[in-house]
């Protein structure tokens, strides 16, 4: 316990004033590439692989961004385009995928102002549960507006989560060489 | 007023984003039922910005795939080519023994009035894409308006029906696969003829619904369309029933196992034309017989064999059996045909037969005849090429009344044996047809059919001609 305390208190992942939050943007080619590469991914590799269909890229990209970037109104909108992008290829009404990354992309721009986003084990944890509460507004909304008969499995919804959450992990990874320090 | 502003910035664009897409939502929601379409232009920037790079990515790898496959994969080509042709020949006479079938089907819808439904022109389309979302099971092509592709047509592949088109762009256009929850396609139970409606479920499977729970459903039923939906026509696999359980209400939950691989669709065809009209009787009557292609396929025949003037009852020297060769058909009144009929018709599992082996076209009344008479009502058309093609020519062959031999045709090697026997003119010949059990599930006709294992492994002629 003494050593656990002792890791937690040197590598703090909640922070306590802004000026220990890094702040960081991208470049235009970035921002406008990577979601449009995200969204072409996921319709394009579950017609190969239909395993893949669990991951949601699209979602991922909006955690990161908004995580990234730290700024409420930057991560809402950019989960507004995303999400609304998303719609636009279902055959669906367009605005369910819109209104849920919408709130997740607020969500996360906001606790990422309060969370280390180098951290491992908090960009895990933090990606399973905006997959919960996308799916979770997701289903609200498709149940409550558009009517749809959706059914809610915890034990798929956690598995994807889980899955979200590892693929979240490495693909920031990646991601993180995009950044630009502001 | 200002610090409430810069403090609660954030939440008010947070409700006026939320506010303008849930009224968005509602006045699509609403506008469900009309056919103009809001969201259009949207849809149009969507599909234009991803389907090029999909396709481009398709194409790259539908390349590589065929440089693989002709450069680097032809050790097997050879042999695979044997087989492809082996197989041509016995879909050849499947083909006939179907046209058969249809001919008598066409006939029936004549004298009916009866007009149908049917595939007139289809375009295969190259899939490229995915809604990429699992409550929404639709794909794209990579076919559009440009290339006569419009909303609502049919989308098959050879396994069975796949979805319909829902929307089209330019160069591609939006496929609703049939287990969507939202779609839904008129089908009929093939044995029990019940008509229900297949539905998708939000788990991606398809349930039968709108069926009595009194009615007897079995599995392994197939199903297949119905045409009542309008869209697609009529016959094409669905798939088979693999689960039937009593429902809640009073109509029974089916579940039913597609044909088509929805998962794993790779190319597709859409039915960009169906024509509806009643069959003319110079369809009916101009059907390419199965004696047609036998004949085809037949070594050249060969002149008459030579008789001697002096001594009649003498047979002919040095016939074509004799030498090994395939002999040539001997001349007779077309019983032969009408036997490989008795044959095929004994192979059915009623048994029910018209004439018996041995019985000239003559008694029986014509080999067609009985061919369509020993039919048991309703059967479906049975997979047996062998009977398929001795029904087929004892049809073609006893309404043309020539020359005729028996046959001993196999799935696998189809030649015709001739079984003139030497020394017996061709006028006195009664021949009896050698009919091989098509399969293990047929019966042969009696005890003087020769069964498959006696058949020679050599392709010299058989000589079985009994009487």
């Amino acid at each position: 316990m003494r050593r656990w305390r002792t890791i937690t208190s040197s590598v703090p992942i909640l922070y306590t004033s802004q000026e220990q939050v890094d702040v960081y943007r991208f470049s235009l080619p970035t921002a406008i590439i990577v979601p449009l590469l995200a969204i072409f991914l996921q319709a394009f590799l579950p017609l190969r692989f239909p395993f893949l269909a669990m991951f949601d890229l699209p979602l991922l990209v909006v955690v990161f961004f908004a995580i990234a970037r730290r700024s409420q109104i930057a991560g809402l909108l950019t989960g507004a385009a995303i999400g609304l992008l998303q719609d636009s290829l279902t055959h669906q009404a367009i605005g369910v995928y819109g209104i849920a990354k919408t709130v997740v992309g607020f969500g996360a721009s906001s606790l990422g102002a309060k969370i280390d986003v180098d951290n491992l084990g908090a960009r895990f944890l933090g990606t399973v549960f905006f997959y919960m509460l996308h799916e979770v507004v997701y289903f609200v909304v498709a149940r409550g507006m558009v009517q749809l008969s959706l059914q809610w499995s915890w034990r798929h919804e956690l598995l994807s989560g889980l899955a979200n959450g590892f693929l979240a992990v490495a693909l920031f990874a990646v991601l993180d060489r995009l950044k630009q320090r502001t | 007023m200002e610090n409430l502003i810069t403090r609660y910035g954030a939440v008010s664009v947070l409700a006026g984003v939320l506010f303008v897409q849930v009224v968005a939502l509602a006045v699509q929601v609403k506008r469900t039922d009309s056919k103009q379409e809001s969201t259009r232009l949207l849809r149009v920037w969507a599909v234009s910005t991803i389907t090029p790079l999909e396709k481009a990515l398709v194409w790259a790898q539908s390349s590589a795939n065929d440089i693989f496959r002709n450069y680097f994969y032809l050790r097997g080509v050879r042999a695979e080519n044997r087989e492809l042709k082996q197989e041509i020949q016995r879909l050849r006479l499947e083909q006939v023994r179907l046209a058969d079938d249809a001919e008598q089907a066409r006939r029936l819808q004549l004298l009916l009035g009866f007009k149908e439904k049917f595939i007139a022109k289809t375009l295969a389309a190259q899939v490229i894409g995915s809604s990429g979302s699992e409550q929404s099971r639709s794909v794209y092509i990579d076919k559009g308006t440009h290339d006569g592709i419009e909303q609502g047509q049919a989308v098959i592949t050879a396994d069975g029906v796949v979805g319909k088109v829902l929307r089209v762009f330019g160069s591609s256009a939006q496929v609703l696969l049939i287990n969507d929850q939202t779609s839904g396609v008129g089908v009929i139970l093939d044995k029990s003829r019940l008509q229900g409606v297949l539905r998708g479920t939000a788990t991606g499977q398809v349930v039968l619904e709108k069926i009595m729970s009194d009615e007897g459903v079995q599995m392994g039923e197939v199903v297949t369309t119905s045409g009542g939906d309008q869209i697609f026509p009529k016959g094409l696999s669905v798939g088979v029933v693999q689960q039937v359980k009593t429902g809640n209400d009073s109509f029974l939950e089916i579940r039913v196992k597609l044909a088509a691989n929805l998962n794993k669709l790779e190319e597709v065809l859409v039915v960009t034309k169906m024509d509806q009209r009643a069959p003319t009787p110079s369809e009916v009557a101009g059907t390419v017989r199965a004696v047609d292609i036998l004949t085809q396929r037949l070594p050249s025949v060969p002149d008459k064999p030579a008789v001697d003037p002096k001594n009649p009852g003498a047979a002919p020297t040095a016939g074509p059996l004799a030498s090994g060769t395939p002999t040539a058909p001997t001349k007779t009144s077309g019983s032969a045909a009408s036997n490989a009929a008795v044959g095929n018709a004994t192979a059915k599992p009623t048994g029910t037969t018209a004439a018996k082996p041995g019985v000239t076209a003559g008694a029986t009344g014509g080999a067609g005849k009985v061919s369509a008479a020993t039919k048991p009502a309703g059967a479906s058309a049975s997979a047996n090429p062998v009977a398929g093609a001795a029904k087929s020519a004892a049809t073609g062959g006893a309404s043309q009344g020539v020359t005729k031999q028996s046959t001993t045709s196999s799935p696998e090697v189809l030649k015709p044996t001739t079984t003139a026997s030497p020394g017996v003119t061709p006028g006195a010949i009664k021949p009896a047809v050698v009919q091989k059990p098509a399969n293990s599930g047929t019966k042969a006709p009696d005890k003087s059919a020769k069964p498959a294992a006696d058949k020679p492994k050599s392709d010299a002629p058989v000589e079985d001609n009994h009487q």
